[in-house]
């Protein structure tokens, strides 16, 4: 793998993101919204409920994660989607670069997109609802791991889905984070749902990291046994989803979608 | 050794033959022009030498680099422009550049850029988004981008389509200049029979994806009893029957 070709595609983003205020405001707009509703909501319920009870912690860093695993799948899927709106495949895949180069670009991509959504819900959670999201320390850093690499993986599942169908594919991956979310208990626990859902929900890494933190939170025991079965699934996820990806794009070089990629289809 | 090597390379779409066992190689200094009507297969030949098209069979080599087993290679000694293929409009002349120079692994990016740039007499727009620079401009910028990695093969799939008569020839003299100043190699197609009489060292013409004439762009109309190569092109689209070799 060149790290000079992986970097070209953050150093693109970069060019188009510093060039337009539609790039730049999505970055933290949406996330700030979220943290901002929520920030109200969980205060008005502390002012509902039986006293000693904080929702700041267990709902709003819960969106707070669950938005940052969207912003990292975005993310990927944004440097992406670059490439088709300019029309750039056949310069792009006609030049040396290798799909794992291009995959790790769009990846790195994500890195510089997402932090930035992070940095923003961090410091709206933390200065104006008072979420102490620090004071758990390092304990946190294994949850957003695997939300993060959860992310990519479903980024790169949403390419591929969008080279395989043409650029009109495009709203089937917008969605993707919303149609998880009530099998991923980001605001209730696994067990509240039926049991059909919690089969789906034990397939998701997300489960696992909302599940862990709700215990942690609460003060309740907590077993890494359980994350680590989430970052062994969501590292599987990845390869799963790079095999995917692979595979699509070697279907569209055999067909001669790549080079006719606005047709859609090739038939 | 030659630049191009391309063998029995053959293209099918279920029972639809689109290349059908295609032969040549291109030397080093030669400008090889793929001539033929819409839909004889250039384009489809191209792609499948560019890497973005897998051949149903058939071998390429590039610089004596096989496309199928050494592809980074193998590309990273060949540039291309098409007119099909414009740079994203939403970057600018010296973004594109360095992204597709990075891409193409250029060593003294900076300076490379400043002498496509110059050479292409590109400055004005530098700085201006390759989406608002005229049709022609955005040719020369994507010639500029297939100079940028001195390439041993060059491919130009109707390179100046879009240009003015003083500017394709302008960019004409350009790649003359990069076939006699080095040791590249060009495979250019373009529907201009009086470009490639004056620019190209040989040409082939293709028919229902097959080699149908090859020859001197200068000597082969007569050959065939046509007064120019215009004439030739016309009774290849035509009549390629009583032209087949």
């Amino acid at each position: 793998m060149d790290a000079t070709r992986v970097f070209a595609l953050l150093l693109r983003q970069t060019y188009l993101i510093r060039g337009s205020v539609s790039r730049i405001i999505p970055l933290f707009i949406w996330v700030a919204i979220d943290i901002v509703l929520w920030g109200f909501m969980t205060k008005y319920l502390n002012t509902v409920t039986a006293a000693g009870f904080n929702f700041v912690p267990v709902l709003l860093g819960a969106v707070l994660m669950w938005d940052f695993f969207t912003r990292v799948m975005q993310g990927v899927t944004m440097a992406f989607f670059e490439d088709v709106w300019s029309r750039n495949f056949l310069n792009i895949f006609a030049s040396p670069l290798s799909i794992g180069e291009y995959l790790a670009g769009l990846v790195v991509s994500s890195i510089m997109t997402s932090s930035v959504g992070l940095l923003i819900m961090l410091a709206l959670a933390t200065a104006v609802f008072g979420l102490s999201f620090f004071s758990y320390g390092s304990a946190l850093v294994p949850f957003l791991l695997v939300l993060f690499t959860f992310g990519i993986a479903l980024g790169i599942i949403g390419c591929s889905v969008v080279l395989r169908l043409g650029p009109s594919a495009e709203w089937f991956i917008w969605p993707i984070p919303a149609l998880l979310s009530p099998f991923a208990g980001v605001f209730y626990p696994i067990s509240t749902l039926p049991l059909w859902m919690q089969v789906i929900a034990r397939l998701l890494p997300p489960s696992y990291v909302f599940e862990g933190m709700r215990a942690i939170v609460l003060g309740r025991p907590f077993h890494v046994s359980s994350l680590a079965a989430g970052a062994v699934l969501s590292i599987a996820a990845v390869f799963v989803a790079c095999a995917t990806f692979t595979r699509v794009y070697r279907h569209a070089v055999h067909t001669g979608l790549i080079a006719r990629y606005s047709a859609e289809s090739v038939s | 050794m030659s630049i191009l090597s391309v063998k029995n390379l053959r293209k099918t779409y279920g029972d639809t033959v689109a290349v059908d066992g295609v032969s040549f190689d291109v030397a080093p200094r030669e400008v090889v022009g793929l001539l033929g009507p819409n839909g004889a297969g250039k384009t489809t030949t191209i792609n499948m030498i560019l890497g973005v098209l897998e051949p149903t069979a058939g071998s390429i080599a590039i610089d004596g680099r096989s496309l199928a087993s050494d592809r980074r290679a193998a590309l990273s000694r060949t540039n291309f422009a098409a007119v099909y293929a414009p740079l994203p409009g939403n970057l600018t002349v010296e973004q594109n550049l360095r992204f597709f120079g990075m891409l193409y692994g250029v060593r003294q990016l900076g300076a490379r850029i400043d002498a496509v740039i110059r050479q292409f007499d590109l400055e004005r727009f530098r700085n201006v988004k390759c989406g608002v620079l005229s049709s022609g401009e955005q040719t020369r910028v994507s010639v500029a981008k297939a100079m940028l990695n001195e390439p041993r093969l060059l491919l130009l799939d109707e390179p100046t389509a879009s240009l003015d008569p003083a500017t394709a020839d302008d960019v004409r003299g350009r790649i003359k200049e990069f076939t006699a100043g080095g040791d590249g190699g060009v495979l250019w197609t373009s529907h201009n029979m009086y470009e490639v009489e004056s620019v190209c060292d040989r040409v082939m013409f293709l028919s229902h994806g097959r080699v149908l004439l090859e020859g001197n762009p200068k000597t082969l109309p007569g050959e065939h009893g046509k007064g120019t190569l215009e004439e030739l092109f016309i009774a290849v689209a035509r009549e390629p029957l009583t032209l087949e070799r």
